[in-house]
């Protein structure tokens, strides 16, 4: 074995293998959504053609654009107003002291630990009444389903971004304080600016959360143009329609990566820094 | 920014929090302005309905809180509650309401057949049993709606054949009609205002449950006869309050309430099928733990999600570990290439990625299969279904640990590993007594909720096997099941539903995750002050 070998040469041997393992399943969707007969049976890892017919069939037949549309706003919106929320709280957290600081912390981490959706029977009566009431943020609405994941927000990433937070010298805040600064001004003009890391990282799994949240979705958004991608997808797929649609099914499925992908090279920079930092202080 | 307005005698106090608040600049004013005004607008917008509805403990409980969330912002005091405050009404409503509302279920009977209240019950059994009785009248009937035609509530449109006088009939009975209604030669309303009259087509689309309706009436009800057609037919069965019991007026048969089952009984044992909500106390509980079937099922479902949870963190980490170690020295070209690829499985679509896992396992025309030239039917046995789910989980987790790992990598100073080098230790040794302790350290806490993610990872198994597969004599539990694929099959699958059976498995759920987690966080709070 040569020294090459010993210092880098098993390290690009790892690296391709982890490449191919994880291109793997990638190829098989972009080749079954250009395989111009779109059926799971006809479907190869190498492609036997290219036609875009799956992709045609897709925006036709089918409510995809809506579902596509309903998905970013519905996870769009709800990570956003979540990453503020948490940052609110893991303010509170990490800077302030006050009574029932530590219940709160853990009761916080106790609640998520609870399976959120098998209270959706609970979950279901309640928004019976609220459709009933406010028809505009009730069943087949997305601004219910921003509602019902805001419930959510507090919770892991509270964590995560007190742990960031609190690797941010408490002196900057305490000289500006001195300065004048008001708490709020703290807040929004020393801290956020340099949590950026860990806010675009709760951001993302946010995102990325409430795109593949499918069982509240499935049950809350029944109505064909309300439903999301996750909802929509699957129903492509169920029973008999499995083969036949396994083509359109993959075409979204490419589509609907745009989005997360998207989100994740343009935060990249952030992300290794955001997860680790976070993760070093619980 | 302007100093604090106010006597020498406050500011000689010490400040009750680390923050006073000061006076906010022109712009921080205008923007509480805003959402202030936004939120009382909103309250606004809400209380109309309510008031409309006369649900005056909701006005109640609105207008409190909206009176709480200004006299919050509107103070100087109260600093750290203006920070928590907004994330804990979600939490509250949609979080915690629902979870102790849950709770609360695992205490009763609630599920298919124990839904509503006693009352109810015996309605539905006494409109259930209506028998046409010969020579009873024959109405015209209209189906329609309030609302959407294909979803929203039935009523039958019901005109008297010698009088020709309409009346509406609903769930809670017939009224007479309104003025405006049309109806044509044949006796049938063809149009009612507030109501939509049913076609041919959007009547049979919901024949199921047109059948199933009926107008409850002082003798019995009244039922459908096909679409156009209804008669009132005599209850077969009632009930009787002096003695507390349905009696069946045909076969004389009587069954009893049972205020503890929160059914009706016969001598024999037989239940009716309709009962009601009672309390059972802990006896959904003690079922998992006593009845032999269900604790085996139990049990083996727990040591599974036990091994699934446990293999699907653990393998990750250690997979997104060695690819962090491999990718870590400066010397390798393409670093950056094979990270972005690396890790595009954690950026696409998890629920669709599961269903094409789901595909690439089929056996006959399944890609794992037709690469390897394969005939094995990997989702249809056990032990395979388990290696298929494991697979899978280690595709989609292992990005992320490879992401937090080389980040906490990247904290690990350089000069240590030299030091290790100095002192004449291997890089296999060096890394497993000083980088691995490191690591493990700083990502405990987040293994940990990988950990409880997995634990009650819905969409891996359900979208994948959907607990699958089952064994002959037993459709309810299946090899791959994990307790919350199990509970979600009790609460929601076919074979009836069982809200309160299903509510205390979830929450012997809950129990573990958090014991388990409690546990490892003592242990990890014991390496580092976390609450500091």
């Amino acid at each position: 074995m040569s020294k090459w070998f010993r210092q880098v040469g098993w390290r690009h041997l790892v690296a391709v293998l982890a490449v191919l393992f994880s291109l793997g399943p990638i190829v098989f969707v972009l080749s079954a959504a250009l395989n111009p007969l779109g059926t799971l049976s006809s479907s190869t890892l190498i492609p036997t053609g290219a036609s875009l017919d799956n992709f045609t069939r897709l925006l036709s037949d089918t409510d995809f654009p809506s579902w596509f549309l309903n998905s970013v706003l519905i996870a769009g919106l709800a990570a956003a107003a979540s990453v503020f929320l948490s940052a609110l709280a893991a303010f509170a957290f990490s800077r302030l002291r006050f009574a029932g600081r530590r219940v709160g912390l853990l009761s916080l981490l106790l609640i998520q630990m609870f399976p959120q959706f098998l209270a959706v029977v609970a979950l279901f009566l309640i928004f019976s009444r609220m459709t009933d009431l406010w028809p505009a943020i009730g069943f087949n609405t997305s601004a219910g389903m921003i509602l019902l994941y805001l419930g959510g927000a507090l919770g892991v990433n509270t964590w995560l971004m007190k742990g960031f937070f609190d690797t941010v010298p408490k002196e900057l805040d305490e000289s500006a304080t001195v300065d004048g600064a008001s708490h709020a001004a703290i807040f929004f003009r020393i801290l956020l600016p340099l949590v950026a890391p860990i806010l675009a990282v709760s951001g993302l799994l946010a995102f990325i959360g409430t795109i593949n949240e499918f069982l509240l979705a499935n049950i809350f958004l029944t109505d064909g143009g309300s439903k999301t991608l996750a909802v929509g997808l699957y129903g492509l797929v169920q029973g008999s329609e499995r083969n036949t649609n396994f083509g359109i099914f993959c075409a979204g499925t490419l589509l609907t990566a745009i989005p997360t992908v998207g989100v994740f090279m343009y935060l990249q920079r952030y992300i290794v820094e955001g997860l680790s930092a976070g993760a070093v202080k619980g | 920014m302007t100093t604090q307005l106010g006597g020498p005698a406050t500011r000689a106090l010490p400040a009750p929090e680390k923050f006073r608040e000061r006076s906010e600049s022109a712009a921080g004013r205008i923007v509480k302005i805003v959402l202030l005004g936004l939120l009382v607008a909103t309250a606004i917008w809400a209380a109309f309905p309510l008031a409309e509805g006369r649900h005056w403990i909701g006005l109640g409980v609105l207008a409190a809180t909206t009176a709480g969330l200004l006299y919050l912002y509107l103070t100087r005091r109260h600093i750290p509650a203006k920070y928590l405050v907004p994330g804990t009404i979600f939490l509250i409503v949609f979080q915690i309401f629902p979870v102790l509302y849950t709770a609360s279920t695992a205490f009763t009977n609630f599920g298919d057949g124990h839904r509503g209240s006693k009352a109810d019950a015996v309605t539905a059994i006494q409109t259930a049993s209506v028998t046409r009785v010969p020579g009873s009248t024959e109405y015209a009937l209209s189906i329609a709606t309030a609302g959407d035609p294909a979803t929203g509530a039935l009523v039958f449109l019901i005109t008297d054949p010698t009088s020709r006088a309409v009346s509406i009939g609903d769930a809670g009975g017939l009224r007479p009609a309104p003025g405006g209604v049309t109806v044509n030669s044949a006796g049938r309303v063809t149009a009612a205002p507030g109501y939509t009259v049913l076609n041919a087509g959007q009547a049979s689309a919901r024949s199921r449950e047109i059948t199933d309706f009926a107008v409850p009436t002082a003798a019995g009800a009244i039922r459908s006869a096909g679409l156009s057609r209804a008669y009132e037919g005599k209850a077969v069965r009632a009930y009787d309050a002096a003695t507390d019991s349905i009696r069946d007026t045909v076969t004389g048969q009587v069954w009893r309430a049972d205020d503890e089952l929160g059914a009706f009984v016969a001598a024999d044992g037989e239940r009716l099928a309709q009962g009601w909500r009672v309390g059972v106390g802990f006896a959904n509980f003690t079922r998992v733990l006593t009845d032999d079937t269900i604790s085996r099922d139990f049990l083996r479902t727990l040591i599974w999600d036990f091994v699934f949870a446990i293999g699907s963190t653990g393998g990750t980490f250690l997979l997104g570990m060695f690819c962090a170690i491999a990718l870590q020295s400066t010397r390798m070209r393409f670093r950056g290439f094979y990270r972005i690829v690396m890790v595009l499985p954690y950026a696409m679509p998890s629920f669709a990625m599961l269903l094409v896992w789901r595909d690439m396992f089929n056996t006959d025309f399944g890609l794992i299969n037709n690469v390897l030239g394969t005939g094995v039917d990997w989702l249809g046995t056990g032990l395979t279904a388990q290696l298929a789910v494991l697979l899978v989980q280690l595709w989609l987790g292992y990005p992320y640990m490879f992401l937090v790992t080389t980040g906490a990598l990247q904290a690990i100073p350089a000069e240590l590993t030299d030091a290790t080098r100095v002192d004449g230790a291997g890089p296999f040794q060096s890394f497993r007594q000083v980088k691995l302790p490191l690591l493990l350290v700083a990502l405990t806490p987040l293994l940990i909720s990988s950990f409880a993610f997995n634990f009650n990872n819905f969409n891996a198994i359900y979208l994948t096997t959907e607990g699958g597969p089952f064994p002959a004599d037993n459709p309810s539990n299946g090899a791959t099941d994990l307790l919350i694929t199990y509970t979600y099959r009790l609460a929601f699958g076919g074979s009836g539903a069982q809200y309160g059976y299903a509510a205390a498995i979830s929450i012997f759920i809950f129990l573990i995750v958090a014991v388990v987690s409690a546990v490892s966080f003592r242990r990890t709070r014991a390496q580092e002050e976390v609450y500091s």
